[in-house]
């Protein structure tokens, strides 16, 4: 299988650091602030590799790193080190060296992001075909009728309703909005999709049409994917490795059921231990 | 000659537990060895404790093994530790060769059974309806009865559910196939037609590892037993841990 993308010692601190932010943060100290200088230290040393059409598991509590590591992959945040490799038919890019409009085109090429709050994710000022097409254009797709026709089968294919397509995204429920953010993430194809708690305060039936959709787009188009969330049944169903994160740090990595049943690291036995 | 070199030898495998929140150390598996042959069945036996479902999960790598190798041949020849192997190694291998049934079926929910027996051969790239028709020949075999064949097998009883996971497990005839208790909700009638499948698949040469609770299921589908030994440590108290 090949290899997408490879992030080798992603780090990122909040504040003006000093030389014992590392040293005197992380799950043996339990804090990600630097008791000398206040800075937050997001995430420290992140690594791992993602292959062709695999799904990624990024597992943590609030505060852990685990989203800032998805953001900084989609240049929504600049890292304070490390470096990431995202190889795509044939080129690799080196994501940190890029310049900004390197970025942004690559980004809308290539990358597709859902996050928690759909107002992230939308434009809540122009209908949510518009926001489709938004990002269609982005790609150099410029025909209306090709747009038009691309949008109502993304919105089928996320069920939403077709006909609702030239409704403002804020008359949708939170489910339809999430949907509409997805069906717009995809809207390019792209080899790449981020998660980042995607179905986090959704209705469980909600959250469960959600997971099949995501699920489905996996067997479908073998889109790799990196799946944040902090609720292990997500992960379950989702994932076929995963990285358990706190304080910034990578505590734990290895094949979900794994993780799940025979956790190595005391932080994960306890989370485990937790679930309903 | 190959088929008589085992395509799993398993060396001085061991695993404990341990438990950081209790702090606690807890033993399962000691020094197992055995062997596994292409077309043959290597039955685990011993008492409860004894480490049985232990050894079949340390070799499916759900559980990380404390010591020892596992070690495998793969279709071309190539012998891989799985206790160590990379973990898309391990992923590849248990979409194309190495297959687990338990007791316990463990499916996506909210999908029709027909589609949970066919997922092994999609994920392998078999055409959706070849795959489909597979399932469905499988299940006919296994007496499930076709009213049940497009709901999700979620609110079937125990024995519905494990002819479910049986066919999940046989339908992309794996080179190694790990059972663990297979038959142990079933009726007599449906325990006999398992153990003409597993006959056939071994006859088609799958090598099998399989612990099973009933006596007479070892005598007539082993060729090789491997005892556990009682587990001596049940007498001791648990080991702490810092």
């Amino acid at each position: 299988m090949d290899k997408v993308l490879s992030v080798e010692a992603l780090s990122k601190r909040y504040g003006k650091g000093c030389q014992h932010c590392f040293a005197l943060t992380g799950p043996a100290f339990d804090t990600n602030i630097c008791p000398e200088c206040g800075s937050v230290v997001a995430a420290h040393e992140v690594s791992f590799d993602l292959h062709q059409g695999e799904i990624l598991g990024i597992m943590g509590e609030s505060g852990s790193g685990k989203s800032t590591a998805v953001k900084c992959l989609y240049f929504d945040q600049i890292p304070t080190g490390g470096r990431a490799v995202f190889n795509d038919q044939g080129e690799s890019f080196s994501l940190f060296e890029l310049n900004a409009a390197q970025q942004r085109r690559l980004a809308s090429r290539c990358f597709g992001m859902v996050y928690q709050n759909p107002h992230l994710g939308l434009n809540f000022d122009i209908s949510a075909g518009g926001n489709i097409a938004e990002r269609l254009l982005m790609a150099r797709v410029d025909n209306y009728a090709d747009i038009r026709r691309r949008a109502t089968s993304l919105l089928e294919r996320t069920e939403v309703m077709s006909e609702r397509m030239d409704e403002l995204p804020r008359n949708f429920s939170g489910g339809m909005q999430q949907r509409v953010q997805i069906a717009k993430a995809l809207a390019i194809n792209p080899p790449l999709l981020l998660l980042d708690e995607v179905t986090t305060g959704l209705d469980l039936s909600v959250q469960a049409a959600i997971l099949d959709l995501i699920l489905e787009i996996q067997q479908q188009s073998r889109t790799s994917m990196i799946v944040v969330t902090h609720d292990l049944g997500v992960i379950r169903l989702l994932a076929d490795r995963t990285l358990v994160m706190k304080h910034g740090r990578v505590v734990e990595t290895g094949l979900t059921d794994q993780i799940l049943e025979d956790p190595q690291h005391a932080y994960t036995q306890r989370l485990v231990a937790s679930a309903l | 000659m190959i088929s008589d070199s085992p395509i799993l030898r398993v060396r001085d495998y061991t695993k404990h537990f341990e438990l950081y929140e209790q702090g606690k150390r807890i033993p399962s598996a000691q020094s197992v060895d055995l062997d596994v042959f292409v077309g043959r069945l290597t039955a685990l036996t011993g008492a409860t404790g004894a480490g049985k479902s232990t050894v079949l999960k340390g070799i499916y790598r759900t559980y990380l093994p404390t010591a020892g190798r596992l070690l495998y041949r793969d279709r071309h020849g190539r012998e891989i530790d799985l206790a160590c192997a990379d973990e898309h190694r391990v992923l590849a291998l248990r979409r194309t060769e190495i297959g687990f049934v338990t007791q316990f079926l463990r499916c996506l929910p909210r999908q029709a059974t027909e589609n949970v027996v066919a997922q092994p051969l999609i994920q392998r790239g078999v055409d959706w309806h070849d795959a489909l028709d597979k399932a469905r020949e499988l299940l006919t075999a296994m007496d499930l009865p076709e009213r049940l064949w497009g709901i999700s097998p979620a609110t079937f009883s125990g024995g519905e559910k494990q002819r479910v996971n049986l066919a999940r497990g046989l339908i992309a005839k794996p080179r190694l196939l790990l059972l663990d208790e297979p038959t142990a909700s079933l009726d007599p009638a449906t325990a006999e037609r398992v153990i003409e499948l597993l006959t056939t698949l071994k006859r088609e040469g799958v090598g099998m590892l399989a612990v099973f609770h009933q006596p007479y299921l070892v005598e007539r589908l082993a060729e090789h037993l491997v005892e556990l030994p009682s587990p001596s440590w049940n007498e001791r108290p648990l080991e702490e841990i810092a």
